[in-house]
């Protein structure tokens, strides 16, 4: 069977094929250049797809013809905002199938080169998916003319972004430089801390647990108003909710990480007459590490949520969950999505050097090598 | 028949002062019993046991009859609950903490973040000793199990006889007098297992160190033993103690002569009847 032709390629022929019938045969579609050059490389994309179906450098070749469609594709819609029929959504719907199908190829190309490229085609193809779910974004947004504030278009978005860097600087600066990262530091810090004491002592361990179970399901709503009478308007507020959320996953992970090495490695360091505090740095933290960086990924989202979220309930005028809050109430939903840009960015930046540095740190980790 | 002294077959019981000087383990009456949740399980039962400094003795048993457990309680890696032993005079945690012996266990439980030089160190660095000194008897150590040229690697990029090879480069690079090695090549072919037990004869002849060194396998307890402790199950014991004087020196060859074929009988013979008296 490996001679017919895949399901994504049959797809998006016959949605190429009838996007142009509609053209033709509709009386309000809309014409340009545009239109006949992304259908026409769609539809040399499909043949290629066709005719020359294995390797890295076939796999290439359609992935670079697919993404030059792309730029006709959304250069269309700008000869009739808000009114594309049936004929430019069959279109919209090819040239994704036909990305699809690129990224297949890429996947079953990567198998056969060396690491050092696999490595390279794996991020990649991540960011095809995130390049392609953008223009549909756009295209749908724009030409089916949603309105702004229900969904602004990601150009839309990105305009207001460049237009608006002061303010969004100032804001991460007030929420991701101070609140978040203060608050993570000695949320993390104070966990990981809490963690060597209870492990020592039994005594902690019954007492304090459940004690830190509580105070890790009290709701972020009721404690954020609470920390803001404690600690004032300003981030010091904000930190002290960070410091609540990502307390007690750094201590549960860390505790978990704590008892992960085996007995038999245990006994090994008795025989060497280790000291308590041998033992710990020498192995026990280091088996610990592969638990300590989860609770510090997972820890590292909680911080941006509940910085965000607690400058709902007072704040100076600066900050991005202040923004975010007043914006909506003014319908500008562009700065509102300009901010949650900015959250994703840090977000992922956050999350990926704590990835790297867990990568070079766990190296010896089965999961790692 | 119960218990065959171990100490009849060494230099005789009660002992001078002079005897004391050489005596490296001494166990009298020694009765170990887990309590587990299906009741308690009688892992050692009135041991007697007697171990001299420059001696190669051998556990040999069927599993499950106490022999990790008596190893582990000369390391003070498990309390006995009842009578005495005394390692090089002490008890055995003051004997532990004086760093008196090395011990290799089944598996070679290797760091993996450390690289095979930095498994050798470990025990280098708790003991406080300088950089100099680490990287000398690392070199030494590593070349005495023939894995010079590893030192970079990491375990898992090594085969398991290698990995064990370290592990025994790690417990000799404390350098103590007296080695204790549970079923140290139980999980190595045939091949290999010859090989390192030409090495490790080879060893405990250069250095004279004391070695007590469990085992499944009968040709290799009486290859490598000067002193055979046949052990047997439910509750633990040691049902009798062979000695082995072959020649100090041996080559693998010596397994086929007439005087290993008979120890070896004899050690199978005594491993029969601790299963015979078992099923009474
Ligand atoms: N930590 C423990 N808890 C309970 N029972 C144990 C424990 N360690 C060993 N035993 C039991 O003690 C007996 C002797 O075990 P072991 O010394 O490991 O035997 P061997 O090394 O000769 O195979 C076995 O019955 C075993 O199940
Ligand atoms: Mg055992």
């Amino acid at each position: 069977m490996s001679r017919s032709v895949p399901l994504t390629v049959l797809a998006g022929g016959i949605a190429l094929l009838a996007g142009l019938a509609i053209q033709i045969i509709s009386a309000d579609a809309v014409w340009s250049p545009s239109y006949g050059l992304a259908a026409a490389l769609l539809a040399s994309s499909y043949l290629l797809a066709i005719v020359w179906r294995h390797g890295a450098a076939a796999a290439f070749l359609l992935l670079a013809i697919v993404h030059l469609a792309a730029i006709p594709l959304i250069g269309h819609i700008g000869h009739g905002e808000g009114e594309m029929g049936p004929a430019y959504w069959a279109l919209l719907i090819s040239g994704w199938l036909a990305a699809w199908t690129s990224v297949t190829r890429l996947t079953a190309a990567a198998r056969s080169v060396p690491p050092s490229a696999r490595q390279a085609i794996n991020l990649l193809i991540p960011f095809v998916f995130g390049v392609w779910l953008i223009l549909i974004w756009e295209a749908v947004t724009r030409g089916a003319g949603i309105p702004q504030v229900l969904l602004p278009a990601p150009s839309a978005v990105w305009a207001k972004l460049i237009a608006s860097l002061p303010i969004l600087w100032a804001d991460f600066v007030q929420t991701f430089m101070k609140a978040v990262i203060a608050g993570y530091v000695l949320g993390c810090g104070i966990g990981f801390g809490t963690a060597i004491l209870v492990d020592r002592s039994p005594f902690l361990k019954r007492g304090l647990m459940p004690v830190g179970n509580m105070v890790s399901a009290l709701p972020i709503i009721g404690v954020a108003p609470i920390m803001v009478m404690w600690f004032g308007f300003d981030w010091q507020s904000k930190a002290a909710v960070v410091v609540i959320m990502t307390f007690f996953p750094m201590l549960v992970n860390t505790l978990e990480g704590l008892s992960a090495s085996s007995a038999m490695q245990r006994d090994l360091m008795r025989t060497y007459a280790a000291s308590y505090s041998q033992t710990l740095l020498k192995l026990r933290l280091v088996e610990a590490l592969p638990f300590i960086f989860n609770a510090l990924k997972i820890n590292s989202t909680l911080a941006l949520i509940g910085a965000i979220v607690s400058e709902f309930f007072g704040t100076p005028i600066v900050g991005m969950g202040f923004r975010i809050s007043t914006e909506v109430g003014r319908m500008n939903v562009d700065m509102v999505w300009a901010e949650i840009a900015v959250a994703a960015l840090a977000g992922s930046a956050f999350y990926g050097s704590l990835v790297l540095i867990e990568r070079t740190l766990t190296f010896w980790h089965p999961s790692n090598r | 028949m119960t218990d065959i002294q171990a100490t009849d077959a060494a230099s005789g019981a009660g002992g001078t002062a002079e005897d004391d000087a050489f005596r490296v383990i001494e166990a009298r009456e020694l009765c170990l019993t887990f309590e587990t949740n299906d009741g308690p399980v009688h892992a050692l039962s009135n041991v007697d046991l007697t171990v001299d400094r420059g001696e190669f003795v051998s556990f040999i048993g069927p599993s499950g009859c106490g022999k990790t457990t008596l190893l582990r309680v000369i390391a003070d890696l498990e309390k006995a609950t009842a009578g005495t032993i005394s390692v090089n005079g002490m008890s055995p945690e003051e004997a532990r903490r004086k760093r008196a012996y090395g011990y290799v266990f089944q598996a070679a439980a290797l760091y993996p973040w450390r690289t095979i030089a930095g498994n050798v160190a470990l025990p280098l660095e708790i003991m406080g000793l300088d950089k100099a000194e680490r990287a000398e008897r690392i070199a030494r150590n590593l070349e005495l199990v023939n894995l010079s040229g590893f030192e970079r690697k990491f375990p898992w990029q090594l085969s398991g006889g290698m990995q064990q090879r370290a592990s025994i480069a790690r417990a000799l690079a404390v350098e103590p007098d007296l080695l204790l090695m549970d079923e140290p090549f139980g999980a190595l072919d045939e091949i290999v297992r010859d090989h390192l037990n030409e090495q490790l004869n080879q060893l405990w002849d250069r250095t004279n160190k004391t070695v007590i060194f469990v085992t499944h396998s009968i040709p290799e307890a009486v290859f490598l033993s000067t002193k055979i402790v046949v052990m047997s199950p439910r509750p633990g014991r040691v049902h009798d103690v062979i000695d082995c004087n072959l020649p100090r020196e041996r080559t693998l060859d010596i397994r086929e002569t007439p005087e290993f074929l008979e120890i070896a009988h004899r050690v199978r013979d005594g491993l029969r009847a601790g299963h015979a008296y078992d099923d009474e």
